[in-house]
C-alpha cells in the first residue's frame, strides 16, 4: 500500500458549526466507550436498584413486636386494658415490667427496649373523673423510622382498641392523653423522605465518579496528548463528556422514582415534567463538579478520593441523614453550597407536597449558579498544553 | 499561510526547562517543505519536548519561530489544524473500533463527510474487513499504521512522528517508511524521531540532538563528513583483546565491535595512527581505513556531549 496506489481522496473541511461538530465528535466517542465498559454500564442500573431495595425495604418495613417496657405505677384494670390494647397493635411486645423510674430509664438507655410506656399513679381514677391524664410513651428515636412509625399510629390504634374494651361504641374523645416522647432524636424524619432523598444521593455518587474519572483516564491512557494536539476546545471536550452522562443520570432517576412509586408507594403529587427538568439541572450540576475534580487531580485514584470527599458532606449536611433545620448555622451555610441540599428540597417538595416552580425557584437558581461556577472553573482549569 | 520560500519549520533559539532542568537548549532548525527530517538522539535528549513545542503542546521559555508560517507562540490553534502529531505512545482509543477512531478524528477536524473519510482511510490502510475490530486488539504494526492513518486523515501539511516505529517488526517498519516516503512525495513535510540508523539513512536530512543541544544537522553525507572522524576497520582474530588494549589510548575516541569486525575511530588522525601503529604490524589482523558509519558518528557525538553537558 502506498499513497501512489490509492491517492487520498481530498475530504473537504467545513468550518461552519465547528463547535457543535467537535462537541458531537466527543459525545459520540464517550457514548461508545460507555457502551463498551460493561461493568460501568451494569453499575448504572444495579446501583440504584440495589440501594433502593436495601434501603427501601430496611426502612419501610412496618415495625412490629418492638421490645418494650412498662413502668407500672398503678396496677388497675384500666392500666392492664391499655397495655393489652397496646400489645394488640402488634407494634409493641412488653418484655419488662418495672416499678421504678430509674430501671425504666436504664432499659431505654441501654437499648434493651425501644419503647417504654409509663402508667402514672392514680391513672384509672383520673380517667373516671374525666381529667384526661397523660399516658407517657417514650421512644428510643435513635432509630427514627421505627420510632416514628409506631408513634405516629399510636393514638388511633389505642383508641380503637380501648373502644371495645371500655365503652360501647366509639367515645367522642380519648379518655386520656397519649404523650409521645421521642427520646434522643426529637425530629425523627419520616420514611417517605428516604426514597426521594435516595434519588439525590445516588445521582450525586454516580455522576460525580463518572466524570471525575473522565479526564484523568484520558491522561493515564495517553490519549490526552493527541486530543490536545487536535483542534478541539476545552469547552467542547467538557460538553462532549457531560451530555452522555446526563442521559445516564436520567435513566437512574427514572429507575429510582419508578421503583419508589411502584414498590414503596411513595406519592408523586407534583408535576412530573417539572421534576424531570429540575433533575436534569441537578444532574448537570453534579457532572460539572465531577468534571472540575477531574481537571484538578493527577490520577484516577485521587479523582475517586476527591469525589468521596465531596460525597460525604453531601450526605451528612444536605438534610439526607439529619434534619437540615437541626444543624448549627455554620453547617447550614455549608449545606447551602451543596447541590444535594437544594435538590432534596426540590424532589421532596415535588413528590410529597406537589410543589410548583414558584415554590422552588430559589433552589433551582442555586443549582444553576453552582453548575455555572463549576463549569467555569473546569474550563479555565483544563490545560490546553502539557506545560 | 505559506512559510514563504518553501520552509515548513523555522525556529530559532528554542529553550525549555522543566523544574529547573533545561531540556531543550537554544535549539534552531529549519525544515524544508516536502522533506523527511530525521530527529536523532539518545533517550531524554529533548526530541519529544521539541516536537511538542512545534505543535503547540508546550510553550517555549524563550525562542521564536514559525511552523507552516504560523507563529508557534500565538497561533497554536491554527497550527493544530494543519499538523498531524503521532505520539510515542499509542494514542488512539483502545476501546473504540478502527472505524470509530477514524470517524472521531474526522469529526474533530470538521471533515464534511466523516464516515466517508474514515471508509476511504480504512481502504487505504488495507484494514478492510477489520474496521469493527477494537484498536486495542490490533498488533503493534497495525496500531502504528492506524495511528499514522488517523494523523493523515485531515490532510495535514506537516506530520510530526515521535518514534513511530519503536517496537515494530522490520517488515512493518519498511512498509511504514514506504508510506512516509509516498506522503512526502505528495508534498507533505515529515519530522520523525527515531533511534534506528537505517531509518535515519532514509531521511532527506537529519539532526542529532543530545542533552537538549543540537549537535549536528544536514544530509547523512554532510553529517558524516563534518564529523572529521577517521575510522579504521579491523578484521581478524583476537579482536576482544584488541578492544581492551586500544580503549583509552590517546587519539582513540571509540572502539566498537560490528559483527566480525571492529571499528576504531578518532578525531585526531596523528594520535590515532600513533596509538594503533604497534598493532598494525601484527599478524592475523587486517586494517583498512574506511569512512565512519552514521552510528560511529552518533556514538562519538554522544560520548563527547556527555562529557560536555553532564
Amino acid at each position: 500500500m502506498s499513497a501512489a496506489d490509492h491517492p487520498a481522496p481530498a475530504h473537504e473541511i467545513r468550518e461552519r458549526f465547528g463547535f457543535w461538530k467537535r462537541s458531537y465528535a466527543m459525545l459520540v466517542k464517550e457514548f461508545i466507550q460507555l457502551k463498551r465498559d460493561r461493568v460501568s454500564f451494569a453499575m448504572i442500573v444495579m446501583l440504584p436498584v440495589m440501594q433502593l431495595l436495601l434501603f427501601g425495604y430496611a426502612i419501610n418495613t412496618t415495625p412490629h413486636n418492638l421490645p418494650s417496657a412498662v413502668l407500672l405505677q398503678e396496677d388497675s384494670d384500666l392500666a392492664r386494658s391499655v397495655l393489652k390494647a397496646l400489645e394488640n397493635t402488634a407494634y409493641f411486645r412488653f418484655i419488662y415490667e418495672v416499678h421504678d423510674v430509674d430501671d425504666f430509664d436504664n432499659l431505654l438507655k441501654s437499648g434493651k427496649v425501644l419503647f417504654g410506656v409509663e402508667i402514672p399513679r392514680g391513672f384509672e381514677r383520673a380517667v373516671r373523673r374525666g381529667d384526661r391524664p397523660a399516658l407517657l410513651v417514650a421512644a428510643d428515636a435513635t432509630d427514627p423510622v421505627a420510632a416514628s412509625a409506631a408513634l405516629g399510629s399510636l393514638g388511633m390504634v389505642v383508641q380503637t382498641a380501648l373502644a371495645h374494651d371500655l365503652y360501647i361504641g366509639n367515645p367522642p374523645e380519648m379518655p386520656f392523653e397519649i404523650r409521645a416522647h421521642a427520646r434522643y432524636n426529637p425530629a425523627a424524619s419520616s420514611s417517605l423522605n428516604i426514597v426521594p432523598g435516595l434519588v439525590g444521593t445516588i445521582l450525586t455518587m454516580t455522576m460525580l465518579i463518572f466524570t471525575a474519572l473522565s479526564v484523568t483516564r484520558e491522561v493515564e491512557r495517553g490519549t490526552m496528548e493527541s486530543l490536545l494536539s487536535m483542534p478541539i476546545k476545552p469547552v467542547e471536550v467538557m460538553f462532549g463528556k457531560i451530555v452522555p452522562y446526563v442521559l445516564v443520570g436520567f435513566l437512574q432517576a427514572f429507575l429510582i422514582i419508578g421503583i419508589g412509586v411502584g414498590l414503596f408507594g411513595v406519592p408523586l403529587l407534583g408535576n412530573l415534567f417539572l421534576l424531570a427538568l429540575l433533575s436534569t439541572l441537578f444532574i448537570a450540576t453534579n457532572l460539572s463538579i465531577g468534571y472540575t475534580i477531574s481537571t484538578v487531580v493527577q490520577n484516577q485514584l485521587q479523582a475517586m478520593q476527591m469525589a468521596m470527599m465531596f460525597f460525604l458532606p453531601s450526605i451528612l449536611l444536605s438534610g439526607f441523614m439529619f434534619p437540615f433545620a437541626g444543624m448549627p448555622v455554620w453547617a447550614q451555610y455549608l449545606g447551602e453550597c451543596l447541590p444535594l441540599t437544594h435538590y432534596l428540597r426540590i424532589v421532596r417538595a415535588i413528590m410529597l407536597k406537589g410543589a410548583t416552580m414558584q415554590n422552588l425557584r430559589f433552589d433551582a437558581l442555586a443549582l444553576a449558579i453552582l453548575m455555572l461556577v463549576a463549569m467555569t472553573i473546569a474550563v479555565t482549569r483544563f490545560r490546553r498544553t502539557l506545560d | 499561510m505559506n512559510g514563504g520560500n518553501g520552509i515548513a519549520i523555522d525556529v530559532k533559539g528554542l529553550t525549555k526547562s522543566f523544574g529547573g532542568r533545561e531540556v531543550v537548549h537554544d535549539l534552531s532548525m529549519q525544515v524544508k517543505r516536502g522533506s523527511i527530517y530525521g530527529f536523532l538522539g539518545p533517550n531524554g535528549s529533548g526530541k519529544t519536548t521539541t516536537i511538542r513545542i512545534l505543535c503547540g503542546l508546550l510553550t517555549p521559555d524563550s525562542g521564536e519561530g514559525t511552523c507552516l508560517g504560523y507563529d508557534i507562540r500565538r497561533d497554536a490553534e491554527k497550527i493544530k489544524r494543519q499538523v498531524g502529531y503521532m505520539t510515542q505512545r499509542f494514542s488512539l482509543y483502545q476501546d473504540l473500533s478502527v472505524r470509530e477512531n477514524l470517524e472521531f478524528v474526522a469529526r474533530l477536524y470538521g471533515l464534511a463527510d466523516a464516515r466517508g473519510a474514515a471508509r476511504d482511510m480504512i481502504k487505504r490502510l488495507g484494514l478492510s474487513g477489520r474496521e469493527e475490530q477494537l484498536a486495542g486488539e490490533l498488533s503493534g504494526g497495525w496500531k502504528q499504521r492506524l495511528a499514522l492513518g488517523a494523523c493523515t486523515l485531515p490532510s495535514p501539511k506537516l506530520l510530526l512522528l515521535d518514534e513511530p516505529t519503536a517496537g515494530v517488526d522490520p517488515k512493518a517498519r519498511r512498509d511504514f517508511w514506504n508510506e512516509i516516503h509516498a506522503l512526502a512525495a505528495d508534498g507533505l513535510t515529515v519530522l520523525v524521531s527515531t533511534h534506528y540508523m537505517d531509518e535515519a539513512e532514509r531521511c532527506h536530512e537529519i539532526a542529532y540532538i543530545a542533552y537538549g543541544h543540537l549537535l549536528a544537522h544536514g544530509t547523512v553525507e554532510e553529517v558524516i563528513a563534518k564529523s572529521a572522524l577517521t575510522t579504521y576497520t579491523v578484521t581478524g582474530e583476537e579482536l576482544n583483546g584488541l578492544t581492551a588494549a586500544l580503549t583509552g589510548k590517546p587519539g582513540v575516541d571509540m572502539v566498537a565491535p560490528f559483527g566480525t569486525s571492529l571499528h576504531v575511530s578518532g578525531r585526531d588522525v596523528a594520535a590515532l595512527e600513533a596509538s594503533i601503529a604497534p598493532w598494525r604490524e601484527k599478524g592475523g589482523l587486517h586494517w583498512h581505513e574506511s569512512s565512519p558509519s552514521l552510528e560511529d558518528v552518533f556514538i562519538e557525538l554522544m560520548s563527547r556531549s556527555r562529557d560536555n553537558f553532564q
